[in-house]
């Protein structure tokens, strides 16, 4: 099997790890580190396509992983600063007990 | 290449993604992912991406894994609280259904996507070439990341912080 090839499967099935984890669980921390788990997959294939890829011209991979770093790091902020609101709120932080704008 | 390395990343990350995943209990969980962001960056390290190595050692191992662990403390009502209940059947069925589903159908793609290549040189990356890209080609996206970072973190203060008194109607 090439690298590639198993640097995929790796994101692959760390992603899938991670989606499994964030529809399962009803704990809202747990939801959203099942969510950072999907989108540290996404970036482990940024890196193996920069390193395995057929062009080598560029850093664009590192680039765009550097970037999706950033981003990540201001969303777990503001999502785990929501979850405190909804603590705040409701003294809770399972996902079906926030239902006040369910239809 | 030798890709045992790879294959020891891959079965240490993945096996404690998983394990966070399952387990009931959220601080052992926190640890478990803060092991498996480590394993990512060990990964980063064996593609030959150091810069991007030392960044997710900094951000995910060292601020991320903090925010996590203060937001599960500050989140808990007594010592007993950090168990979270089991999920329930049907839901864990409705998780996994889609997951499993999404799982084969990567897996089976990338299988057939690409065949054995001839091993290629790595790609020269140093640090002094990332320094002048972020100053060059790439100053506007640096520029709005700076801006954003600014703003989310003012965000999650005001949402954070409790109400006072006055702002009561």
């Amino acid at each position: 099997m090439s690298p590639l090839a198993l640097c995929l499967i790796f994101s692959s099935a760390l992603f899938c790890i991670g989606l499994a984890g964030a529809l399962a669980r009803s704990n809202a921390i747990l939801v959203l580190l099942g969510i950072e788990l999907m989108l540290n997959a996404a970036n482990l294939n940024f890196i193996a396509f920069w390193r395995y890829g057929p062009t080598h011209a560029s850093s664009t991979g590192v680039m765009f992983v550097i970037f999706a770093i950033a981003l990540a790091a201001a969303e777990t902020a503001v999502g785990l600063a929501l979850v405190i609101a909804v603590y705040r709120h409701q003294k809770n932080i399972r996902l079906q007990d926030a239902s006040t704008l369910k239809g | 290449m030798s890709l045992l390395p790879l294959i020891i990343i891959m079965l240490l990350t993945l096996g404690s993604a998983a394990a966070a995943m399952m387990l009931r209990n959220l601080i052992h969980s926190a640890l478990l992912l803060i092991l498996s962001w480590a394993g990512i960056a060990a990964f980063y390290l064996w593609a030959g991406a150091e810069f991007v190595a030392f960044a997710q050692v900094l951000v995910y191992v060292g601020a991320v894994s903090m925010v996590v662990l203060f937001a599960v403390l500050l989140t808990r009502r007594s010592r007993v609280d950090l168990e979270v209940p089991a999920p329930a059947m049907k839901r864990l069925f409705l998780a996994m259904f889609p997951a499993a589903l999404i799982a084969g159908l990567l897996i089976g793609a990338v299988l057939g996507a690409f065949p054995e290549t001839a091993p290629q040189p790595a790609p020269e990356l140093s640090v002094k070439t990332i320094g002048l890209s972020l100053m060059g080609p790439q100053t506007a996206s640096l520029l709005v990341i700076g801006i954003l970072l600014t703003v989310a973190l003012l965000g999650a203060i005001v949402i954070a912080s409790p109400e006072k008194p006055e702002d009561k109607p």
